[in-house]
């Protein structure tokens, strides 16, 4: 049982990081409708970014700072002008496998340029116990869920609260009509590849810690956000972040009880179930079929 | 078509063929080795253009068929069976297999099934891995034997490269057969308006699994001679990467189009070695050439090929159309 709490809480922590990476996934494909296959390797690469600010021996924080900056300039801007912008006329899937060629690029170029060796990341969340009701909790988890409930509740506060998160849904929505009524739509959808930016970067700022900056590091990550996005709902922020916290507490919980070889099948099929029987996701709306 | 285009095609394909028989001769052991997978991945690639290009269903597990076909080809013949069974068998099994998945593209379809076959890629790659009593596990399957063909053996790279050649023969004319007959204008159908077809009396439940079974199978000939031709298997090759490749493969030839395959197997196994010199950058360079030929034509190489003979012909018709406009009016 004490067992089951800690699964739990490790569970959660990565979950929620992978919640805030399908976030950033499922907003790319509200606005733009693009499928970006390689989301995780936009979270491997600011850790690299931020360790190569650091060997030019500027210090962590001023490395977080300009590993963020230099995120969202090259996968937010740089990544929708160069990329997105020129192949979105010719449809979904072109882009789809546009970026799949990305993911490549990136990750020989992090490897021919950086190293082939995982190198360690200082966490930002001090190493250590706390302990809560009796019972040791790494302080690392829990640093980790703070910062990412932080995230989403923000994100969803901008999202919600604020007029440019109105004309951001409305862009999602339907671009023409708010177009129509007003809606800066070209400057609204470069603000969400920018938020998408800043969103994986603060994942590779939480992640890396625990995984070691890998060039290859990306593809399981990039596969949990997408699972994470499909289970919860493509079309819905709030689905995306139930769907990443499931699938890291399932992850955690099949690698405890059911069998560590198996571990990454699991996730898969609850994948496979849900497309099957539920495509529009958990929480999402059911999307309308263009014939 | 006038008859000399029809004629220097055929002199073309002719020539073509040629030179893949004879010009091996002088290849050493790596050229011959280099050239049999490009014939290998050819098959894999073709079966996905008939599943992605002509049927118009995304499938991202073409790499786990590969998979299921050379682990079947590796346990059979180091069984002792002769490989042309295990060639049966591959297609038996991908067949079956590739009809079960494509149950879900009844149900649902471009991205949302694009993850359903990527779910099935990593599954199949986590059983070849942890069924250690069937596939070996990590340690793999090696001393895979070349087969004799009739009392002939292959064991050497040229005549197992003419092995791979002749298989590849067969197939293009057996999918050639297959796109021109009622069942490949039905997949075309499937692919441009799947209401329509339906609407028509096109069984699509029945073609979009067929697209699917048969597309595999072919994947799975590819892999039961992609396992004599390495000799040696082991999981990591059937990773999500192969299936990625693949796709790539049949978009940057051309997707949709006959020798779209071909020539983006050709590019995918054959760029790798004349960019060697780059040492570490080649998958770099590729990935960005990848990226800027799609930026430029989605249709891939064979649709720029495609566009400029359209516009060509089309500039030739508006041309007669010009000359016979004045007579058409003195006639009036």
């Amino acid at each position: 049982m004490s067992n089951l709490l800690d699964l739990l809480i490790a569970g959660l922590a990565t979950g929620a990081i992978y919640a805030i990476v399908a976030v950033g996934f499922t907003l790319l494909w509200q606005t733009s409708q693009t499928i970006n296959f390689a989301q995780g390797e936009f979270v491997m690469l600011p850790a690299f970014l931020m360790l190569a600010v650091m060997h030019a021996g500027a210090p962590f924080w001023l490395a977080i700072i300009v590993g963020i900056l230099l995120a969202m300039l090259l996968l937010g801007l740089g990544f929708k002008m160069l990329l997105v912008d020129p192949m979105l006329r010719h449809g979904v899937l072109p882009l789809a496998i546009a970026t799949m060629a990305l993911a490549i690029g990136i990750k020989e170029a992090v490897k021919q340029f950086f190293s082939a060796e995982a190198s360690p990341f200082p966490s930002i969340v001090p190493a250590g116990d706390v302990s809560i009701l009796g019972r040791a909790v790494s302080l690392q988890s829990l640093g980790v869920l703070a910062l990412a409930i932080l995230a989403v509740v923000g994100l969803t506060a901008l999202l919600n609260r604020t007029s440019i998160g109105h004309q951001m849904q409305a862009v999602a929505q339907n671009p023409t009509v708010a177009r129509i009524i007003g809606v800066p739509v070209e400057r609204m959808i470069l603000l969400t590849f920018l938020i998408n930016a800043f969103l994986v970067a603060l994942a590779s700022l939480l992640i890396t810690p625990i995984y070691l900056a890998k060039f290859s590091s990306g593809e399981v990550l990039g596969q949990a956000a997408f699972i994470a996005a499909i289970v919860g709902g493509f079309n819905q922020v709030r689905g995306a972040i139930v769907g990443g916290l499931l699938i890291g507490v399932v992850d955690n919980l099949a690698a405890a009880y059911i069998s560590t070889q198996y571990r990454a099948a699991v996730p898969m099929i609850l994948l496979v179930a849900v497309i099957l029987f539920r495509p529009q996701g958990l929480l999402g709306r059911p999307e309308e079929r263009t014939v | 078509m006038t008859a000399t285009a029809k004629y220097l095609r055929v002199a073309f394909g002719v020539a073509v063929v040629l030179v893949l028989i004879l010009m091996p001769v002088t290849f050493n052991r790596y050229g011959l080795f280099i050239l049999s997978q490009w014939a290998v991945m050819t098959i894999a690639a073709m079966g996905l253009n008939l599943t992605l290009g002509y049927a118009g269903q995304v499938s991202l597990a073409q790499g786990a068929f590969v998979g299921i076909g050379a682990y079947a080809a590796a346990i059979l013949t180091t069984q002792g069976f002769p490989l042309i069974a295990a060639v049966a068998v591959a297609i038996v099994l991908c067949f079956a297999v590739g009809w079960l998945l494509g149950y879900p593209a009844l149900r649902v379809q471009h991205h949302y099934l694009a993850f359903v076959t990527l779910a099935f890629s990593t599954l199949a790659f986590l059983v070849f891995r942890n069924e250690s009593w069937l596939t070996g596990g990590i340690y793999g399957i090696s001393n895979i034997p070349r087969p004799h063909i009739f009392g002939l053996a292959t064991s050497k790279p040229l005549p197992f490269y003419y092995v791979s050649l002749g298989a590849l023969a067969i197939v293009t004319v057996a999918v050639w057969w297959l796109i021109r007959s009622p069942w490949g204008r039905a997949f075309m159908a499937l692919r441009e308006n799947p209401v329509r077809a339906l609407s028509l009396g096109v069984d699509t439940r029945r073609y979009t699994l067929m697209a699917f079974a048969i597309g595999s199978a072919l994947g799975g000939v590819a892999g039961a001679l992609y396992a004599p031709l390495t000799q040696y298997i082991d999981p990591v090759p059937f990773n999500l990467s192969l299936s990625l490749d693949l796709l790539m493969m049949v978009i940057v030839g051309g997707s949709g189009f006959f020798f779209g395959p071909f020539l983006g197997a050709m590019i995918a196994v054959l760029l790798p070695e004349w960019l060697r010199f780059t040492q570490g950058y080649y998958l770099m360079l590729y990935a960005i050439a990848v990226i800027l030929l799609l930026i430029w034509s989605p249709t891939g190489i064979l649709g720029i090929l495609d566009g400029y003979l359209t516009q060509r012909r089309t500039k030739a018709a508006s041309a007669l159309r010009a000359v016979a406009k004045p007579k058409l009016e003195v006639a009036r």
